[in-house]
């Protein structure tokens, strides 16, 4: 695996609009984003409403998984190029997601949806349509997602990094700072975790950090390449950010990211939590 | 969740006795900017948070009381702003140049 295969340029995107076999989705929490504008013949993929089930706190299954891409005219064999807000939160998180169900050929799009509109390329407000597929989806492949047992027995076992920011590690915020402080039961982290924020992953304009830069960035950290690594934060989607960087371009294997995250961690009963940095 | 609810506008529904809010708006040349990319920063400089203006130019962050930084990043330029923020409401203006 290496950088060209699981990342794409703008300039790339761009060269490649409308090439069969290729799908551009975008993937937001907050969908008028997509409807305001987006990359011409992109689909929309909703993380909440599309990709949660609406009872429990899970994934949807994997035949629901099936019929939302069979709908949306993804195929099996094309390649998905995800973008989205926040820094390509949320397309990691489809990326993890697109891979927990054995989607082959799937791809971020280098600096989301930021470093596009920075950029001033084109967006378009046309409806989509593609027609509709038979997709099929493999079954889910957990060597990528940690439960919340198997993270209290990592304590000082595996690599525990907490990709939140440095004050919502330290416990003195318990949710990123643009949202109401509200969530989990208790503030801090995971007793052993290394904190280290998702946005030193990237750079301003939203794309990735050179491997170099990012292989430092890790070792310096104090990560043991010779352990497992479980990657969190509060419910899942910075740390596919992490997970992404640590797995597809750094190569590390045995990463697991733990989508139960501070939220399900901070609310159980019981569990032993840190604070201050 | 982690997305961002809708930037600026009315505060109902927000506890400024508990919350320490930090909004304000994007200008350049004299105008709002909508669709501008604010991130907030702590006193170390580390990313806390980020989120993009509304279409009136405002931005809206819940963070803690202490110092903070406000970059700014549009098509049209950059800008910077430092505040110290208390529990209740900070309203502030960041200039892109």
């Amino acid at each position: 695996m290496s950088r060209n295969d699981v990342l794409v340029p703008a300039d790339w995107a761009q060269e490649n609009l409308g090439r069969s076999g290729v799908v551009f989705v975008e993937v937001d929490e907050d969908t008028s984003a997509y409807d305001k504008g987006h990359i011409e013949g992109a689909v929309k993929l909703d993380w909440k409403t599309d990709l949660q089930d609406p009872l429990r706190r899970d994934f949807v299954s994997k035949e629901q998984f099936q019929e939302l891409l069979s709908a949306k005219g993804i195929g099996n064999d094309d390649t998905v190029v995800l973008y989205g807000g926040n820094n390509n939160w949320f397309a990691a998180y489809a990326y993890w997601y697109f891979k927990l169900y054995g989607h082959d050929q799937v791809k971020l799009l280098d600096g989301g949806r930021k470093k596009w509109e920075l950029d001033s390329r084109p967006l378009s407000s046309d409806a989509v349509e593609r027609p509709a597929t038979q997709y099929q989806a493999k079954d889910p492949d957990t060597s990528i997602r940690a439960f919340r047992d198997e993270v209290v027995e990592a304590i000082g076992q595996k690599n525990l990094v907490d990709v939140r920011s440095p004050d919502e590690f330290a416990g003195k915020l318990v949710a990123p700072a643009h949202l109401p402080q509200e969530g989990a039961q208790r503030p801090g982290h995971i007793p052993t975790a290394v904190n280290v924020p998702w946005s030193k992953a990237a750079n301003e304009d939203g794309t990735f950090k050179s491997d170099e830069e990012l292989a430092k960035l890790y070792a310096e950290a104090g990560l043991d390449t010779s352990k497992d690594t479980i990657a969190y934060c509060r419910i899942g989607e910075r740390s596919s950010h992490t997970w992404f960087v640590l797995r597809e371009l750094l190569g590390h294997e045995n990463v697991k990211n733990y989508d139960g995250s501070w939220t399900e961690y901070g609310s159980l009963v019981g569990v032993p939590i840190e604070k201050g940095a | 969740m982690c997305g961002a609810p809708k930037q600026g506008g009315a505060l109902a529904g927000i506890d400024l006795d508990t919350q320490t809010v930090i909004q304000g708006q994007v200008w350049h040349d004299g105008a709002p900017v909508a669709g501008a990319y604010v991130r907030l920063l702590d006193a170390t400089d580390e990313f806390t948070a980020e989120v993009v203006t509304s279409p009136e130019g405002e931005f809206r962050f819940f963070a803690a009381p202490g110092e903070w930084k406000l970059r700014s990043l549009a098509p049209t330029g950059r800008g910077e702003r430092v505040l110290a923020a208390d529990v209740g409401l900070n309203e502030t203006t960041v200039v892109l140049d």
